[in-house]
């Protein structure tokens, strides 16, 4: 395998909705800042790859427009995928593992405020049984929260503290997340259900925002960062697409992907966990033996900031920060999307060994 | 090469008695509608303004000072925002066109009707429009159109602010085979006279 590294990360701060900007306007700060910090232009870059949908914004080939955002004329090697941002890593890290590039640009966006979102979302299920009834993704995540509290995997004592610590903890460490502050969980205790079992308190927020990352290879790699972060293992898999034959307490995809990715060769500093409900962070430990004592979003995750295709980019970028910064040593970033954790990318990420 | 593996017979399923003979399900019916809130930004805005002004703005690339208009706020050649906001004077030449002969779903035009790809004088990038006041079999490439405006108290935030593009009593300009303006063509001896 070619050894391949994060060498920048920018975001935006991420606010419920940002009214006075289009999507192109938002993501060229992001793109801009992430092409400043390793000192490079679009014309150095061997391969751009970006993650949204049109669904969110409700805008006919709106990834074309926001591609004017990084300069593709003259004609550059691009590419984009109905899908997080994190995958569209993942197409640039297999084009890196080619041999034919050694920079590659990723990044992704998306403006939730312009739609409905939990029923914009609706639009992913299987067109046939499930699409046809509208079922939303908060109704979606209440199936799965019920199911793990009848099974005992969870409880709403520990999805309350999930709640409280992922808020508390983007408040201390985290400026560019929307939701920041400190609100202890027996106040959460004492919320009214939403959905089904679920409070509030138990959902993401929605999103507006944006983040972007360079990746490189080879000798480019030590010309571009002093704090390198290199991609140790990665990998993607993919639970059935219909709810009813899927275990909704168990997430097997992930598990397989953090297998496949090395996660257990050695120990984790801290963990980037994609979970957009908080009953999701538990299945997630369980399912990737996040040990119990672990750091875990230390940003605040997605429930703190949960950009549509984005927040799952922001769990490798986050991951990646605390190596650069020299607060970790070795660290796992996972992406989710799809109804109720389908589909699931687990890193690991490592920084140079002293 | 190895043999494939054979392919596995379909099970045979058995209905329940009570959908014998029922007719299968050969289609299904979905309908979906959402609602969004369109959201401008700020080049669509600029533009969008000077239209209730009965003006064409576009904007221009702060490093190749190519004028976009209108601008979706980014300059696809640099990457950077299209900071300058140029007024274009209306004129335009028609780049590219196509008579629709066929009725589609939402259509409120008589048929047959011309839409132009019109690159106004001034910009570098085209704009979509209407093409009336002309017989299909008069329009061609290169030939000069003007917008015709709505009335001054109708004037909205809207592209259709502009009612269509009429052909203009000029020298055609000239355009390359990939569809830009290459020589603008002799200039009017006195401006036409306005309708």
């Amino acid at each position: 395998m070619r050894e391949v590294a994060i060498v920048s990360f920018a975001q935006s701060r991420h606010s419920r909705a940002v009214e006075d900007l289009n999507e192109v306007e938002m993501l060229m700060p992001v793109t801009r800042a992430a092409l400043d910090q390793a000192g490079l232009e679009i014309a150095d870059i061997g391969f751009t790859c970006s993650g949204s949908t049109d669904y969110l914004a409700g805008n006919a080939f709106s990834f074309v427009s926001t591609l004017d955002g990084v300069g593709p004329w003259p004609p550059i090697q691009e590419s984009h995928v109905e899908m997080d941002g994190a995958w569209a890593l993942y197409e640039a890290w297999v084009k890196l593992q080619t041999g034919s590039i050694d920079t590659a640009f990723v990044y992704s966006y998306s403006k939730a405020s312009s739609g409905d979102l939990p029923k914009v979302l609706s639009r992913q299920l299987d067109p046939y049984a499930v699409g046809p009834l509208w079922l939303d993704s908060i109704s979606i995540a209440a199936l799965a929260a019920s199911a793990a509290l009848d099974a005992g995997s969870v409880t709403l004592e520990a999805m309350a503290e999930v709640a409280a610590r992922s808020r508390r903890d983007a408040l201390a460490n985290n400026e560019y997340a929307q939701l920041r502050f400190d609100r202890p969980a027996d106040e959460i205790m004492a919320e009214d259900a939403l959905v089904g079992a679920l409070r509030r308190s138990d959902c993401p927020p929605i999103s507006d925002g944006a983040a972007a990352i360079v990746l490189a290879a080879g000798d480019r790699v030590r010309e571009l960062s002093e704090h390198p972060v290199w991609i140790r293992g990665i990998d993607h898999r993919i639970d059935p697409m219909a709810l009813g034959v899927r275990d909704l307490t168990d997430v097997p995809s992930a598990r397989l992907a953090a297998d496949k990715a090395g996660v257990a060769a050695a120990p984790v500093d801290a963990w980037e966990l994609h979970a957009p409900f908080t009953h999701d962070e538990l299945l997630l430990r369980r399912a990737l033996a996040v040990p119990d004592d672990a750091v875990v979003n230390r940003s605040g995750g997605a429930l703190a900031a949960n950009p549509m295709l984005t927040a799952g980019l922001i769990r490798l970028g986050e991951a990646a920060r605390q190596i650069a910064a020299g607060e970790a040593h070795r660290t796992v970033a996972h992406a989710t999307q799809g109804p109720a954790l389908q589909q699931n990318l687990v890193a690991v990420l490592e920084g140079d060994h002293s | 090469m190895t043999a494939a593996a054979p392919i596995p017979e379909a099970p045979t399923i058995t209905l329940p008695g009570a959908l014998a003979g029922v007719e299968g399900v050969t289609r299904v019916s979905t309908p979906a509608r959402l609602d969004y809130d369109f959201t401008a930004g700020r080049a669509t805005t600029t533009f969008l303004r000077g239209i209730t002004q009965h003006k064409i703005l576009g904007e221009a690339c702060p490093i190749c000072h190519k004028v976009y208009v209108p601008s979706r706020g980014a300059c696809p050649s640099h990457g950077v925002p299209t900071s300058e906001v140029v007024e274009l004077a209306g004129p335009g030449v028609l780049v590219s066109y196509c008579v629709v002969n066929v009725a589609f779903h939402g259509s409120v035009m008589e048929l047959p009707y011309v839409g132009g790809l019109i690159q106004l004088e001034g910009a570098d990038m085209f704009l979509m429009h209407l093409i009336q006041e002309a017989s299909p079999d008069d329009v061609r490439i290169g030939q000069w159109v003007e917008p015709v405006w709505v009335d001054d108290d109708e004037l909205a935030p809207t592209l259709e602010s502009i009612r269509y593009f009429r052909p203009l009593d000029r020298a055609d300009a000239v355009v390359d085979e990939a569809g830009h303006v290459t020589s603008w063509g002799p200039q009017p001896k006195e401006a036409p006279a306005d309708a």
